[in-house]
């Protein structure tokens, strides 16, 4: 990674594997061979369809889901298996997640200031009263909102103001990754955009670090430094952002592409969706590995792919 | 094709009863389906997309009533329509519709061929071995693969979108006139929804129905769309073809959606976005329902309801900055030049270039 190596990793996957029981038979391996790292400051996105993996992925990192194979690693250390109780409440803190539907994430019965207080009372994170309600009325601030909203509950706020709490009660922990799954699909055109922004503005602000989850690609262009594609739990290809958007190499990354509907209709109605299916296009095999086929740019391949990749990336370059 | 009317909505306006308050979620909406067209209706969710469509097949909720308006169709007024018997002709006949949730279309306990052949032999009268047949072409039309094996099988043994290529065969049974697609791609994955929208318009040419498509994607009513509706606040506030709706758009509100499309961010600048929330239906709409929201919204906006002016032979917007005495407001700069811009994006190299040439 020649341009990215002086920066600092905060989270390291390294060949991470993660596998369901399948009722006693056969166990279904839903993620495999999983390594990447995400650097301090960056918002990395891991970009992929239903059943991918993805949010498998982003619940390992939380320590939802247990890791069958390989490590987790948080600033160094080993986040994954068992931690004593003491690491256990750090890497809570330091590591928070934001939710797909801001509706169901949130207790409707709860005020906005309890729900983002809870972390708070959890961990006991305050001094005193004063000092809780000085953190919640910031955290409101920051996402946005009022102080007078604490005393409201969940049901009385749109859809992108609920989006703001689920943020909000993330923040108040303090945290130094922010694991977001899906955060915008479930809101409306016009509301992701503030959400997005907002996520973006705290990321320069505050130096946070995000795992992206989503299946949009047209989001994940803006928002996001890197991409890692995922496909049926192997991750085939990882780049920055404006790399991976000008030379797709893996083909299912192209197919993915090219279903992204443009707010174009002379475009849209020329477009032909490229399908990708796993029986016409080789998928694994032993000689198969994340290789580097441009700088920074990773592709899930074998050692004769490699070589037709480089060459479409020299036409691509040349075109 | 832009001849013959099939459908004519006129003043609709829809009033749910809501505990003991009434809420107008349409207010007023008149539409003009041509035969063979697909019109796409754009909007946000509690615009009234959904529920404007389901006055054509009288699905409305039960605490929900038209209490103004017609709805023409073959010389019958659909709003007179009571009975349930009334509909039996019209609705899953003539009139169709696929909804957003395959999973929640489909009866999880019956058989998908059970579920195709049940439509068949009540609307065509066939023998229970010609409707199997019947059903089993109709699936292999739809693009399901070994379509006789999997005719025994249960919903949860197909993937999403194959569940949804089943609902769009049920709709298609009785080869209806009009096909209404409610968020038909919404609930699938971007690759699998490329497919479903290939597979109706594909159907459409070959059997020629009339499409209506509800839909809160912009790049989506640009694939599917010969014309476009845009709803707020219970009403279609800007109609024209497609072309004119993306290319040369005229209602603020219709800006902000284009402008805050992901596609057309610039990374490291705030996406565009649109302040405030929906109006609430449950008060009298003064003036124009996007000018509270509307940083250009003039004075009369506020205090009068604008009419539809006239922008070309087919292209409508309701909106005061039309009137010849409005001050000329320009479109925001994000979604000018949009051909060009975007054109830039799918070229070799650009972002969203495919390679496939």
């Amino acid at each position: 990674m020649s341009a990215m190596t002086n920066r600092d990793v905060l989270l390291s996957l390294k060949d991470v594997e993660i596998s369901f029981d399948n009722g006693g038979r056969k166990k279904f391996k839903a993620v495999q061979g999983a390594t990447f790292d995400i650097y301090k400051g960056e918002t990395f996105a891991l970009v992929g369809e239903s059943g991918s993996g993805k949010t498998t992925i982003g619940r390992a990192i939380m320590r939802i889901n247990e890791l069958s194979n390989g490590e987790i690693l948080f600033e160094g250390k080993r986040i994954s298996g068992k931690l004593s109780k003491q690491e256990d409440m750090e890497v809570i803190r330091n590591i928070q997640m934001i939710f797909q539907d801001p509706a169901a994430s949130l207790n409707e019965r709860a005020t906005i200031e309890y729900c983002i207080s809870e972390g708070l009372y959890n961990f006991h994170l305050y001094q005193n009263e004063q000092d809780r309600l000085v953190k919640v009325d910031r955290a409101l601030e920051e996402v946005g909102l009022l102080p007078e909203h604490k005393s409201r509950y969940p049901h009385e706020f749109s859809g992108g103001q609920r989006q703001r709490v689920g943020i909000a009660r993330a923040l108040i922990m303090e945290p130094k990754l922010v694991v977001a799954d899906e955060p915008i699909s479930a809101l409306d055109v016009s509301i992701r955009a503030q959400v997005l922004n907002l996520m973006n503005k705290l990321k320069n602000e505050k130096g946070l670090t995000y795992l992206f989850i989503a299946h949009d690609l047209s989001v994940v262009r803006f928002i996001a430094d890197r991409i890692a594609v995922i496909h049926l739990g192997r991750i085939v290809e990882i780049a920055e952002t404006e790399e991976l958007f000008a030379y797709p190499l893996h083909p299912y990354t192209i197919s993915l592409l090219s279903a992204v509907p443009m707010p174009d209709p002379v475009i849209e109605k020329q477009r032909e969706p490229i399908v990708y299916s796993e029986t016409t296009e080789e998928k694994t095999g032993p000689d198969y590995e994340m290789r580097e086929i441009r700088p920074g740019h990773f592709v899930y391949c074998n050692p004769e792919q490699a070589m037709e990749y480089q060459k479409a990336a020299e036409s691509i370059k040349e075109g | 094709m832009k001849d013959k009317i099939i459908i004519s909505a006129k003043d609709i306006e829809v009033q749910f009863r809501v505990r003991d308050r009434f809420l107008t979620a349409i207010r007023n909406v008149s539409l003009d389906l041509y035969e063979g067209e697909t019109f796409a209706i754009v909007g946000e969710s509690g615009s009234g997309k959904s529920v404007f469509t389901k006055t054509f097949t009288g699905m409305l909720e039960s605490n929900g009533k038209i209490t103004n308006g017609s709805i023409m169709y073959h010389g019958q007024d659909l709003t007179k329509l009571k009975k349930e018997k009334d509909w039996a002709g019209i609705r899953g006949v003539k009139i169709a519709t696929v909804f957003q949730d395959p999973m929640t279309s489909l009866n999880p306990i019956r058989t998908i061929g059970f579920q195709i052949t049940e439509v068949i032999e009540k609307h065509q009268k066939l023998s229970k071995s010609e409707a199997k047949a019947q059903a089993i072409s109709i699936m292999e039309r739809v693009g399901i693969p070994n379509a006789a094996d999997r005719f025994d099988n249960y919903p949860f043994q197909y993937s999403g979108g194959m569940r949804q290529r089943i609902v769009i065969a049920i709709a298609l049974a009785c080869h209806p006139e009009i096909l209404i697609c409610d968020e038909p791609t919404t609930a699938l994955d971007v690759t699998i929804q490329a497919q479903i929208i290939k597979l109706i318009k594909d159907l459409q040419k070959e059997l020629g129905f009339t499409t209506i498509y509800i839909t809160h994607d912009l790049g989506v009513v640009a694939n599917v769309a010969d014309r476009v509706g845009v709803m707020y606040g219970g009403q279609i506030i800007e109609y024209g073809t497609v072309n004119e709706i993306f290319y040369d758009p005229q209602h603020p509100y219709t800006w902000a959606l284009l402008s805050a499309l992901p596609q057309l961010g610039v990374k490291g600048e705030d996406l565009y976005y649109i302040t405030g929330t929906p109006p609430s239906l449950y008060n009298k709409i003064e003036g124009d329902a996007f000018a509270p929201r509307n940083p250009q919204a003039l004075k009369i906006d506020f205090a009068k309801e604008p009419p539809f002016f006239k922008v070309s032979d087919t292209h409508y917007a309701k909106t005061w900055l039309l009137d010849p005495r409005a001050p000329k407001v320009e479109k925001p700069a994000a979604i000018q030049n949009l051909h060009e811009k975007i054109l830039k994006m799918t070229a070799k190299g650009g972002a969203f270039h495919v390679g496939n040439d």
